[in-house]
């Protein structure tokens, strides 16, 4: 098969959904907190780690070959520039 | 290279499942394209309009919010032990995962419905009397919670409906153990909807 690294087994799986689980009730948690302008940025910073573990495990990218981590880092990057740009415009019109 | 040329030497079958995979990926950046674009909408709107999107967000029901999360969560693992099962061989397990991945949709579905109904109950919904008397920040609000809600459930829906497809292929033996790329792309489909999710649910449950 072209699989050239091994797939992680069901364990791997279930101790990812649980961190997954533990992730979202640690957000839920902390959109309680009034934590002013750092609420938004917690918020964001922990859907990217569930992200990471969905992408990484779930998706296998961890286990792809390498071109496929460069083509999500260039869509990443791509959608960054996107936004960047649309805020510089916006914020020094 | 030197990997795929023992495959061709091995089994004389045309086929290549990280090709398969990859333009399975390149179909998700579009997707993530589209999403992105509303996600960039969202952004300067609520960076425009920030006290009348929280407002707004004190509306929606957080609770059946995290419950979604956690159902379409579970789901995605699902998906992913759905494939683990096909690789250990075990044709059984694999469509009961699939079959419980199917299910746990359908009740994110479900809620969703009666989400949207209460809401549409309370007269909130886009272009409605009651909500056009809201401050525009708070209507731009609501716009974006049914855009994005509701491009996000018909994802889900058609998730299903691959999914479906794929269990019952299972069940031919049209998709096996050697053969399970179609398995494998219609899960990263169903993850990515997850990974919408994970993003959806803190920009509009979550806004304190």
């Amino acid at each position: 098969m072209e699989h050239t690294k091994k797939h992680p087994g069901y364990t791997t799986y279930i101790l990812v959904w649980l961190a997954l689980l533990v992730f979202t009730s640690i957000t839920v948690t902390i959109a309680g907190i009034d934590l002013g302008k750092y609420t938004l940025l917690i918020a964001m910073f922990i859907a990217a780690i569930k992200s990471a573990l969905v992408i990484n495990i779930f998706m296998h990218i961890k286990f792809e070959e390498k071109i496929f981590k460069v083509f999500i880092f260039l869509s990443g990057m791509t959608l960054l520039i996107i936004f960047i740009l649309t805020f510089s415009d916006f914020l020094f019109r | 290279m030197n990997n795929s040329h023992e495959v061709t030497l091995e089994n004389h079958v045309h086929r290549d499942d990280v090709g398969a995979r990859m333009g399975m990926w390149l179909f998700l950046f579009t997707e993530v394209l589209l999403f992105g674009g509303m996600f960039l909408v969202y952004a300067v709107y609520r960076f425009q309009n920030q006290e009348q999107f929280k407002l707004a967000a004190l509306e929606l029901n957080t609770g059946i919010g995290t419950l979604n999360t956690i159902i379409l969560l579970t789901s995605s693992l699902t998906v992913a032990l759905s494939i683990a099962a096909i690789q250990n061989k075990n044709k059984f397990l694999s469509i009961v995962f699939l079959n419980s991945t199917l299910l746990l949709a359908l009740m994110f579905m479900v809620n969703k419905y009666f989400e949207w109904s209460t809401k549409f109950a309370h007269g909130i919904y886009p272009g409605s009397k009651e909500l056009l008397e809201k401050p525009n920040g708070q209507i731009l609000f609501y716009g974006l919670y049914y855009v994005m809600t509701g491009l996000h459930g018909l994802h889900v829906l058609i998730g299903m409906i691959i999914l479906y497809i794929i269990k019952r292929q299972i069940k031919k033996d049209i998709i096996t153990p050697d053969k399970y790329v179609k398995l494998e792309n219609s899960g990263l489909y169903w993850h990515l909807v997850d990974l919408i999710w994970i993003f959806l649910f803190p920009l509009f449950y979550l806004i304190q």
